[in-house]
């Protein structure tokens, strides 16, 4: 599977990633590379197995649904690049 | 007194040969001069390390203190540390104050271990040379034009240069082991779910695991003794009794049935690697083991395997990562789009970018079941080969790295190549089994790692294993020159 310059740029907008546009070039260079390693799992035969989920075929452990956490919300704002009030500001969404 | 292990530290400090704060202090004073060529710690602690040494030496006192208590050690950079900056090798949290411990930091600072800083690793666990980190790759101690390894590269060089008596690492596909192998130190990775990944920064859920990376098997047990266990803050935490590992050390190996996976001996293993290696095995069979050729058929999908699984979930877990909550925010975003893509393409280096599109690419609509799926798939594969092998055999070795160190700069702009150096420790983690890698003989004066690996939660027997190996060696024992 090779990638080209347009593939990239699609999927660095999936990922939100800002790609600079001199290396778009380079990165579907290594990309390309990556994926023709990873397209060696086409040849295996894999008819009748079940993918894996997890290593020790564990299900999701639950716990009773009662408050077990306090409220951290000044301790994690104080580590955010803009809050005001309380609140984590962005740029305007809507119009 | 920096040469002597956790054990025999702890019998000093018991016996009030030294107190933690001069075993603190003297450490502190090897960082500040030696560390400027190794570039092994992000972040230095004095301040907090002087008064976790004094509390210590409190504990000890009276008699309270435990084997890991006034001991100073590294924790990776990717386990959060409350007050501490928590980077995980990378731009986007060089700004993080973490606002609370990982569980594992909780438990070792419960200990009364000594936190001397953070060490250096690659960028968000992503590299296999620490080469990726924003503050610059970790030298090699045994040889400063060569990698430590990686992702816990600055762990593995400092518990090797004596800067810190042990080391926090993690391994995803190989993090905490190849580090190991090419710095001479010994390295365990626990079944996955064993020890908690909670405040451990993500990289691949379903692959990460942490370990301890210290200096002889003894060691590893002491640490993995009070870093494993269930945890209810980290839903993947395997509630299982934890076993007393020290207590297993001193089994015989008498009829310990070795297998040997023929696919870890072939292509690509370099022939003095291979040699010393098989010295190890040699050793083995002495110490009255048995030895086995077995068969890991679908070995060779495991490398690709990875690059489908690992990178999909790291996708997935760096999305977090937004300029909004934490870390690195671009300056003066036009809209909400630009803040995310900018922030996140300023903040990420080149290797996490690499790996963020390939599973965003693997997990895009009309590709989903060509890669993910058939790569959940080929993982099943593995993982079945290795409950055969343990049907015959009671514990895998092998290498742990194709070749000794290489040089810096040598692997890095070739990320398939770089890729490759993980060849041997990728499918453990696949299968989520335990694996160890310690010390053998070395090679143009380079460590070698032999790897072990066991059947789940025989965490036990792998430090049994390499204990009674390194009773009888002194390989682990080796200083590089200059330390």
């Amino acid at each position: 599977m090779s990638l080209d310059r347009s593939d990239i740029e699609k999927i660095a907008h999936l990922a939100r990633l800002a790609v600079d546009q001199d290396r778009l070039e380079s990165y579907a260079n290594d990309l390309s590379n990556i994926l023709t390693l990873v397209g060696q799992l086409e040849a295996a035969d894999t008819d009748n197995v079940p993918p894996m989920a997890h290593p020790l075929h564990m299900v999701q452990r639950l716990r009773p649904d009662s408050v077990s956490e306090q409220n951290h919300r000044e301790e994690y704002q104080a580590v955010a690049p803009l809050v005001e009030g309380g609140l984590y500001l962005v740029p305007k969404v809507i119009e | 007194m920096h040469n002597k292990t956790i054990v025999e530290l702890g019998a000093g400090l018991r016996a009030g040969e030294f107190s933690s704060m001069e075993l603190t202090r003297d450490l502190l004073a090897r960082i500040e001069t030696l560390d400027p060529a190794l570039n092994s710690f992000v972040t230095v602690t004095p301040e907090f390390a002087l008064a976790a040494a004094e509390a210590a030496d409190a504990r000890i006192r009276s008699g309270e203190g435990g084997p890991l208590t006034g001991i100073p050690m590294v924790q990776k950079d990717i386990f959060c540390t409350k007050g501490v900056k928590t980077s995980c090798g990378s731009r986007m949290l060089d700004n993080f104050i973490s606002p609370y411990d990982a569980t594992v930091v909780e438990r070792l600072n419960a200990a009364g271990m000594v936190m001397l800083g953070k060490a250096n690793m690659d960028e968000f666990a992503m590299g296999s040379s620490n080469e990726t980190s924003f503050y610059g790759p970790v030298h090699n101690p045994w040889d400063r034009e060569r990698v430590p390894g990686g992702s816990s590269g600055g762990s593995a060089a400092a518990v090797a240069a004596r800067l810190a008596v042990a080391a926090t690492g993690t391994d995803t596909g190989g993090s905490i082991r190849q580090p190991a192998a090419l710095c001479g130190i010994t390295g365990l990775k626990p079944t996955y779910g064993r020890v908690s990944r909670f405040g451990m920064i993500a990289f691949a859920s379903s692959l990460d695991q942490a370990g301890p990376m210290t200096r002889s098997a003894e060691d590893a047990a002491l640490m993995l003794q009070v870093m494993a266990g269930f945890d209810p803050k980290d839903s993947t935490s395997v509630d299982e009794p934890v076993l007393d590992y020290a207590a297993a050390l001193n089994e015989s190996l008498a009829g310990l049935k070795i297998g040997l996976p023929q696919e870890y001996f072939g292509e690509g293993l370099d022939t003095a690697v291979a040699a010393s290696v098989e010295g190890a095995i040699a050793e083995y069979k002495r110490l009255g083991a048995e030895v086995v050729e077995i068969n890991l058929p679908n070995s060779a999908l495991a490398v690709p395997t990875y690059y489908v699984v690992a990178p999909a979930e790291c996708s997935s877990n760096l999305s977090r990562f937004d300029g909004v909550r934490f870390g690195y925010r671009c300056s003066e975003p036009r809209d909400l789009e630009d803040l995310y893509k900018r922030s996140r393409g300023e903040g990420f280096g080149d290797e996490v970018k690499r790996r963020i599109m390939i599973g965003t690419y693997a997990l895009s609509a009309g590709y989903y079941d060509a890669y993910y799926l058939q790569a959940q798939k080929t993982r099943q594969l593995i993982s079945d080969d290795f409950i055969q092998a343990f049907k015959k055999v009671d514990v895998i070795m092998g290498p742990t790295s194709p070749g000794i160190a290489f040089k810096l700069g040598e692997k890095v702009d070739d990320p398939v190549t770089m890729y490759l150096n993980d060849i041997y420790t990728i499918a453990t983690n696949l299968a989520g089994l335990p694996g160890m890698s310690l010390p053998v003989a070395p090679v143009n004066g380079l460590p070698v790692g032999l790897q072990l690996i066991g059947n789940y939660f025989a965490e036990a027997k792998l430090l049994n294993v390499a204990h009674q190996f390194q009773k009888v060696t002194d390989w682990h024992r080796a200083v590089p020159a200059g330390f």
